[in-house]
């Protein structure tokens, strides 16, 4: 009843507003989506100061073994490695593989699954068969394990890490992607273009991308969070970055070891992949919530 | 329905051929082979031919894997070095404990997410709607390898209740299982409590409500039945995130699976073990989302009509 | 006043909903008596708070976000304010029924329509559920559907056909009260006319009160005893047939009929109601009708009382406080 009180009012005040000032003005009126955006930029900002105010070789991977296994005191504040590497300093500058990977992957993984997604969403018939099918046979193979086919057949390095995640996502991305613009497809506004002699690729982009980008805007986001965990899961399993780099993943395995006596070694990289992930996703449900406003009712 | 199982078993062929050929394709990739491995310092370029050709390892990446498919067929996987045993025997002695570990940690997972989801959606904007929806988040963002080795710090270093490896009886089993069940599980619950949150409005159990269907049942049968459809299909993609997770988390508790076995290969270049391992650890996966989709068409008859025709 | 049987009495219910977007004042006091056996059209646009009023019959309104208030809700005597949740459950579908106004939405898709049928029947007949079972098939024969399609979902039905079920499960424990959502408004042309045919008979079977909610004034002179027409939560005015459909007095119902097409005079112009319905968090001062109404003034923004022009018919309007006020409507006796 309320509900259908609502649509009644629409029509006296549709406020003209843009899509993303639209976005932005549902967004920020949730404060957990918001805490989720300021702990991603304290993140990205420290990750980034970190670049600066260390030096990767004296700081980040030089051994002090007199200074090893130091539990968390006043010059340590998170303690020391078994190579007496300070924990803090690795955490603050390893932050970059987390976010890159997490980022540069999936923003592969959203332009060429949501290309691909469209495509098939828009041509439909074999074109959208052989897409669908060749997605199909990447999602049948468990995502760790194809991440791990992909690092043994190129080699670790953060480079083929990122397109390992990337590409190991691309199939959601097009499965999202034409979903999307299944419903839009037969939209009567995209004959219309159609008969007015728009290229196909100026409908798909121009007007079916436009109405199909909540779901992939949110799907990517939820994609970073789910890219970083992979990543560290992949690191964990020493098919990721390679060490000594300080990636959170790794240095939890290296942690790992020493659990019983030195259970901060695997605490606080643990802790840190867990905020960035939650940061993430709490944007990402913000972004659901503010971009559907059927769910926003409920919320 | 038969004709549709048997339809879907069909296809599933030609999606395992391609997995079959991206594994075999990327784990030739891979910079060195078993020969390069083996002490051949003393041999001469020749012998090192012959020794490839010996296993099979001669020819350009599609001859091999042709002649690779033709032994599949007749059920061979080829021969693990490091196992010293054929790789589906070596996959089959550990895929017992697999899935054991899936079925229980399954079982984890539905047994939090679905109580949990329910009272979360019917008490909407409540304390226990707080808590699963953080709950959920957490289980969403932690990472399940870092999850088991907190539950080891806690319960085998600091209360010594659970054995920390291995797999020699139940205990074993505990950890290992809430580790994969709780990641599973924080997808799980949000599903379940949106999906409730959507039916619990709706029409229909308005309807039963209206002629007196008490509260309980209205949410037990009448709305859980709806909400089911998709909650399973979360489930159903899911599962490969489930058996990834077993992959790590094998490796934390030294269970005995596939998972490890697979890690295992790829560290010691057993490209054999390996890419025999990914195939069938694929197939694996593939007959489970089969199953979750059957059990789809006993939820929800409009499904079922679908299959029949 | 001699004493009636009354099937139900309501009195001053007021309902309002606490949403983000403010508070809406869904019913806004409104008093409701139906006689046994007798029908009631309940007439109004879609916001008036009609079937939120339906609803709170059933205390069926969603509490959060909804409060309802009331100072008396009686059913055959029966004190509904006071019941347990229990108690409820046992009147709900057994003296008291609803049927609902989209029958794509009303009925369970992943049940066969005899279970759904058979479970109010099991719930409230005290009978095992094969028994129940049996009497289902008899419900789907009595509403026109052959026995044997108990066992078939609800997507194997066609929306007349859904809604038949649908009357069949609000019948299916002769209930002394049904109330229809707008039962046809959902439904083609063609099909409205037999299931409102069908509601006549079986009303008349079973000797059931009904209330009819419709924002349509054709089935109301068609099925129903007595009008009350509401707008913006409140009822401007109620009487007999006769009272509001020849003896029109408010201006909202004069309104409504004005902007009914004339089958007698094909070149009459249709003279709809301007504006819009009231926004239910910010109702305007004194009659809500009064910023649409044609006949409004000063003294309209004043609070308004229930005026009584006959023994049956009640109009709320202030504006027959001015000497000699009536509206352009003719009144036929």
């Amino acid at each position: 009843m309320a509900k259908n009180i609502k649509l009644n009012k629409a029509p006296n005040e549709v406020k003209k507003r843009g899509m993303w000032s639209e976005l932005w003005h549902n967004y920020k009126k949730n404060p957990s989506a918001m805490l989720g955006l300021v702990v991603i930029g304290i993140i990205i900002i420290l990750a980034i100061w970190a670049q600066f105010a260390y030096d990767y070789d004296t700081d980040i991977v030089e051994q002090h073994i007199k200074e090893r296994f130091q539990e968390p005191n006043a010059e340590h504040l998170l303690g020391t490695d078994q190579y007496g590497r300070d924990m803090l300093t690795r955490i603050l500058y390893g932050a970059k593989y987390s976010l890159s990977v997490g980022i540069v992957s999936m923003a592969i993984a959203c332009t060429v699954g949501s290309t691909l997604g469209l495509i098939a969403g828009y041509y439909g018939g074999w074109v959208e068969n052989i897409i669908l099918r060749t997605c199909e046979v990447f999602v049948g193979i468990p995502t760790i394990l194809l991440g791990v086919a992909i690092m043994t057949a190129f080699g670790q390095s953060l480079g083929v890490l990122m397109w390992a995640i990337g590409l190991v996502y691309v199939p959601l991305f097009a499965r999202t992607a034409r979903a999307a613009v299944l419903p839009v497809r037969s939209e009567e506004y995209i004959e219309a273009a159609r008969m007015a002699g728009v290229s196909d690729m100026g409908i798909i982009f121009k007007h079916i991308l436009p109405n199909s980008l909540s779901p992939i805007i949110v799907r990517t986001t939820m994609g970073v969070a789910s890219g970083i965990l992979s990543a560290s899961s992949l690191s964990f399993l020493g098919m990721g970055v390679p060490v000594p780099a300080p990636e959170w993943g790794a240095m939890l395995s290296n942690g790992r070891e020493f659990i019983r006596d030195h259970s901060y070694l695997t605490l606080f990289p643990g802790l840190a992949i867990m905020i960035t992930v939650l940061a993430f996703n709490l944007v990402g449900d913000g972004l659901r919530d503010a971009l559907d406003p059927k769910l926003k009712r409920k919320g | 329905m038969i004709r549709y199982i048997a339809k879907r078993v069909l296809m599933m062929i030609p999606v395992l051929l391609a997995v079959s050929f991206v594994v075999y394709f990327l784990m030739d990739l891979a910079p060195g082979d078993l020969v390069d491995s083996m002490n051949t310092m003393d041999m001469t370029p020749e012998q090192i031919e012959e020794l490839r050709k010996q296993y099979g390892l001669d020819g350009n990446v599609f001859e091999r894997y042709i002649r690779y498919i033709g032994n599949l067929i007749k059920g061979d996987l080829g021969f693990s070095h490091t196992m010293n045993m054929p790789v589906f025997d070596a996959f089959m002695q550990r895929f017992p404990a697999t899935l054991k570990l899936a079925l229980a940690s399954i079982a984890v997972a539905l047994l939090i997410a679905i109580p949990l989801g329910i009272a979360a959606a019917t008490h909407h904007r409540s304390l226990i709607d707080g808590v699963s929806m953080v709950g959920g988040l957490l289980g969403l963002s932690m990472p399940n390898f870092w999850v088991g080795l907190l539950l080891i710090l806690l319960f085998s270093s600091k209360l010594g209740w659970l054995p920390s490896t291995g797999s020699d009886t139940w205990l074993h089993l505990i950890m290992p299982a809430i580790t994969v069940g709780t990641s599973q599980a924080g997808t799980l619950t949000r599903i379940t409590r949106s999906s409730m949150l959507d039916v619990i409005r709706a029409d229909y159990l308005r309807t039963a409500r209206a002629k007196g269907v008490p509260e309980k049942q209205v949410i037990r049968k009448h709305a859980l039945k709806n909400a089911l459809i998709p909650i399973i299909t979360v489930f159903g993609s899911t599962l490969g995130n489930a058996l990834g997770g077993a992959v790590t988390t094998e490796t934390i508790f030294a269970w005995p699976g596939v998972g490890r076995l697979t890690v295992n290969a790829v560290n010691s270049r057993d490209m054999a073990l390996a890419t025999g391992c990914i195939i069938l650890f694929t197939v694996f996966l593939n007959i489970s989302i089969l199953l979750v989709d059957i059990a789809y068409a006993f939820v929800d008859p409009r499904i079922k009509a679908q299959y029949s025709k | 006043m001699h004493e009636k049987d009354l099937v139900l009495d309501l009195q001053n219910l007021r309902i309002r909903f606490e949403t983000d977007d403010g508070t809406v004042y869904a019913v806004n006091g409104i008093d409701l008596q139906l006689e046994r056996g007798k029908a009631i059209g309940l007439v109004g646009e879609t916001g008036a708070g009609k079937t939120t009023t339906a609803l709170s019959m059933l205390r069926l309104v969603p509490t959060p976000p909804g409060i309802v208030e009331c100072d008396k809700l009686a059913l055959n005597g029966q004190d509904v304010l006071t019941m347990t949740d229990k108690e409820l459950e046992k009147i709900r579908g057994k003296d008291i029924s609803m049927i609902f106004q989209d029958p794509m939405t009303a009925l369970n898709p992943v049940f066969t329509v005899g279970d759904q049928i058979a479970e109010s029947i099991h719930l409230h007949e005290n009978c095992n559920m094969i028994e129940a079972q049996r009497r289902a098939i008899d419900m789907l024969e009595l509403v026109g559907i052959p026995g044997e399609r108990a066992g078939e979902y609800p997507h194997q039905f066609s929306g007349g056909m859904k809604q038949r079920v649908v009357i069949a499960i609000a019948l299916a424990c002769h209930p002394q009260l049904l109330i229809a959502d707008e039962p046809t408004t959902a439904l083609d042309v063609t099909i409205q006319a037999q299931v409102l045919d069908l509601m006549k008979n079986l009303r008349t079977k079973y000797q059931t009160s009904l209330i009819m909610i419709t924002h349509d004034l054709g089935i109301v002179a068609d099925t129903c005893d007595e009008v009350a027409v509401m707008y913006a939560g409140s009822i401007v005015e109620k009487g007999t047939l006769e009272d509001v459909f020849l003896r029109t007095k408010h201006p909202y119902t004069e309104g409504l009929f004005n902007s009914l097409p004339n089958i007698n005079d094909r070149k009459a112009m249709l003279t709809p109601i301007q504006g819009l319905m009231p926004d239910p968090t910010n109702l305007p001062e004194g009659c809500p009708f009064h910023p649409r109404c044609p006949y409004a003034g000063e003294d309209c923004r004043k609070p308004q009382t229930t005026r009584k022009f006959s023994d049956t018919h009640f109009v709320r309007c202030g504006a027959y406080d001015r000497p000699g006020f009536h509206i352009a409507r003719k009144e036929e006796y």
